[in-house]
């Protein structure tokens, strides 16, 4: 039999609807509940309520999910110039003229262009690696898009590099790696400082980062 | 400071327990097997977040039941905090610093402070180098919270960096073992110059929190070895020389100076660092670890020139760990301006009874002391008749006198 809480609606204990459906469950069911456990952050008991779902939702609502879901690897891809998800050759912001063309911000997903974009303040290119060096799950620098990255900075237009990846040891690793990548091409190498969150209290900042935001103090000058 | 209660629920073998506890000695009696070490123990939890005897919470939560709780009152100059602690095998735990949550367990550090001392800690002179180095780290944490932090960066870089040397092994070994004219074509060349290029990395970031690591082990160390001295002598009554050095896994002259006792500065040592890896390269390649580092470092204890390890007796073992063990009270004694709580697990039967009587004098003017005994008559009578007593039989706490 099935797990699952009593009287629920999607498989009546009568027994020969009860059979059929617990058959049901271990075919196509199964296979559903199996496609939706390989998702990120969906265990077997969330795939298996998102199944349910699924089963029990209007038939058009299913068909678009899937129409859409279809479409999106279809349709979106990757940008072939900073690897940011895009749904032409080039992304929004590389077809951007407006743009400036001589900064680029490094970062580690395609996430992370959406949280620097939010900012607004950034005004330059982005460059999307796909990851950060992490030997423990087998991503060494080979398998970013470093050698992508070196292509778009031959010609010269671009002056300056901001590496946003995320501060910590896989982050921190590739920020080093890719500095001393790049520190003979004569262009600015920045890193985004490491501090203490606006609007907060001192107070219940963590040792770490209070000592990093200390570590990087600046002069007050009026 | 002193705790002046503590509750459990659904710790080790209790399913509640309540405590009234106050300054001044305490002493739990009871046979073996009975709960007293779970209590004492509890009390050690809410000051460092782990127990003294096992490495994961699991064995912590009462058989069958999914989580636990710690609940203690602490009295600090007449201030009390009132720390929970929620144990959560296998999901995150959670902590209440009077009665409001805070963010992470972590922050509950250094609402108490305790010096712990059991039959385990023999293991600090007879046991592994890794005994040690915990001891160490332990205490910088207790001494700073902030270094918990920087200890679990370096686990996480020293996991990487030993990743980064298996899997790339067969690369790196490549050059070296067959001459360049064999190797067709240019690609294993470049194949192991960009895994050298990212051993670099890892290289400079394990230096750089190694190095800070190193630096406060023996900034420690060195605050710790007067005391050190002081307490063996005066456990063991005698001048015995009892101190402790280093033993850094560097080039052969820092190591040797850093035995002697010098503190170089932490960017000599990342330095220092960076050139051991480089020396010890090749062998690392050969065996896919990370050979130097202050994971392979060691506290070599000496009593006048001899080692503790191999030539000490079992008495002056005993001095040696409870010597270090004081050390560290008095270390954090002076830190705080108050006193952290000393809890003694069942060591009273393991000392003669000169080592007994002098403890006992030692310890009698602390805030607080704990003592988990299995016969009363174990514990020294000075101690006894001035305390609290408590029995403890299956679960039960009895309050005696």
């Amino acid at each position: 039999m099935p797990p699952g809480r009593p009287g629920r609606a999607a498989y009546p204990v009568v027994s020969e609807v009860g059979h059929r459906l617990a058959r049901v469950y271990e075919g196509v069911v199964q296979d559903l509940i199996d496609e939706l456990g390989r998702l990120p952050n969906v265990g077997p008991k969330s795939a298996q309520r998102i199944a349910f779902h699924i089963l029990q939702a209007d038939p058009a609502d299913v068909t678009r999910l899937a129409e859409v879901l279809l479409e999106v690897k279809d349709k979106a891809r990757f940008c072939d110039r900073c690897g940011n998800v895009s749904q032409d050759s080039l992304c929004r912001i590389c077809a951007d003229p407006r743009r400036d063309q001589t900064s680029i911000c490094v970062v580690e997903e395609a996430k992370d262009v959406v949280a620097v974009e939010r900012t607004r303040e950034f005004r330059g290119l982005y460059h999307v690696l796909g990851g950060a060096i992490s030997p423990m799950d087998g991503v060494g620098p080979e398998d970013l898009r470093i050698a992508e990255l070196m292509s778009r900075l031959s010609d010269g237009t671009v002056t300056e590099i901001i590496i946003a990846t995320d501060p910590n040891i896989q982050g921190e690793a590739t920020a080093t790696y890719l500095s001393r990548f790049l520190k003979h091409m004569g262009i600015v190498i920045t890193r985004p400082a490491s501090g203490l969150p606006v609007g907060g209290d001192l107070e219940y900042a963590d040792e770490v980062t209070l000592g990093r935001a200390f570590e990087g103090r600046r002069a007050v000058n009026d | 400071m002193h705790v002046r209660h503590l509750s459990v629920v659904d710790f080790r073998s209790y399913p509640t327990a309540e405590l009234a506890l106050g300054p001044g000695v305490t002493t739990l009696v009871g046979l073996n097997g009975q709960g007293k070490t779970n209590l004492v123990e509890a009390i050690g939890y809410l000051a460092t977040l782990s127990s003294h005897r096992v490495a994961s919470d699991q064995p912590l939560v009462r058989f069958g039941t999914s989580s636990a709780v710690i609940r203690g009152t602490i009295d600090r100059a007449g201030r009390e905090v009132l720390v929970e602690l929620e144990l959560n095998p296998g999901r995150a735990n959670r902590a209440k610093v009077n009665r409001s949550s805070v963010s992470r367990p972590r922050d509950v550090l250094g609402s108490l402070r305790t010096v712990l001392f059991a039959p385990e800690d023999l293991s600090l002179v007879k046991g592994e180098p890794a005994g040690r180095r915990a001891f160490l780290d332990d205490l910088l944490v207790q001494r700073q919270p902030r270094w918990a932090g920087v200890r679990s960066d370096y686990d996480k870089i020293l996991k990487q960096r030993n990743a980064l040397l298996k899997s790339a092994a067969p690369v790196l070994r490549k050059g070296s073992r067959r001459p360049r004219s064999l190797a067709p074509g240019e690609a294993p060349d470049e194949a192991k110059a960009s895994a050298l290029q990212t051993l670099g990395v890892w290289d400079s970031h394990i230096s750089e929190v190694g190095s800070q690591l190193l630096y406060a082990r023996l900034r420690l160390l060195r605050d710790l070895r007067p005391h050190l001295t002081a307490s063996y002598d005066a456990v063991s009554a005698s001048v015995s020389g009892a101190t402790a050095h280093y033993r850094a896994s560097l080039a052969e002259a820092p190591t040797a100076r850093i035995a002697a006792g010098d503190v170089p500065e932490q960017a000599e040592l990342r330095e220092l660092l960076l050139a051991a890896f480089a020396e010890v390269r090749d062998q690392e390649i050969e065996r896919g670890v990370s050979l130097v580092g202050p994971h392979r470092d060691d506290v070599v204890l000496t009593l006048g020139e001899l080692p503790a390890k191999g030539y000490a007796s079992h008495g002056e073992s005993w001095s040696f760990a409870l010597g270090l063990k004081l050390a560290a009270y008095q270390l954090l004694r002076n830190d705080l301006g108050e006193d952290p709580v000393l809890i003694l697990d069942d060591v009273f039967a393991e000392l003669d009874s000169g080592r007994r009587e002098r403890l006992a004098e030692l310890v009698a003017d602390c805030e607080q002391v704990l003592i988990t005994a299995a016969v009363g008559a174990d514990v020294p009578e000075a101690l006894r008749t001035t305390g609290r007593t408590y029995a403890v039989s299956l679960g039960e706490v009895r309050d005696v006198a």
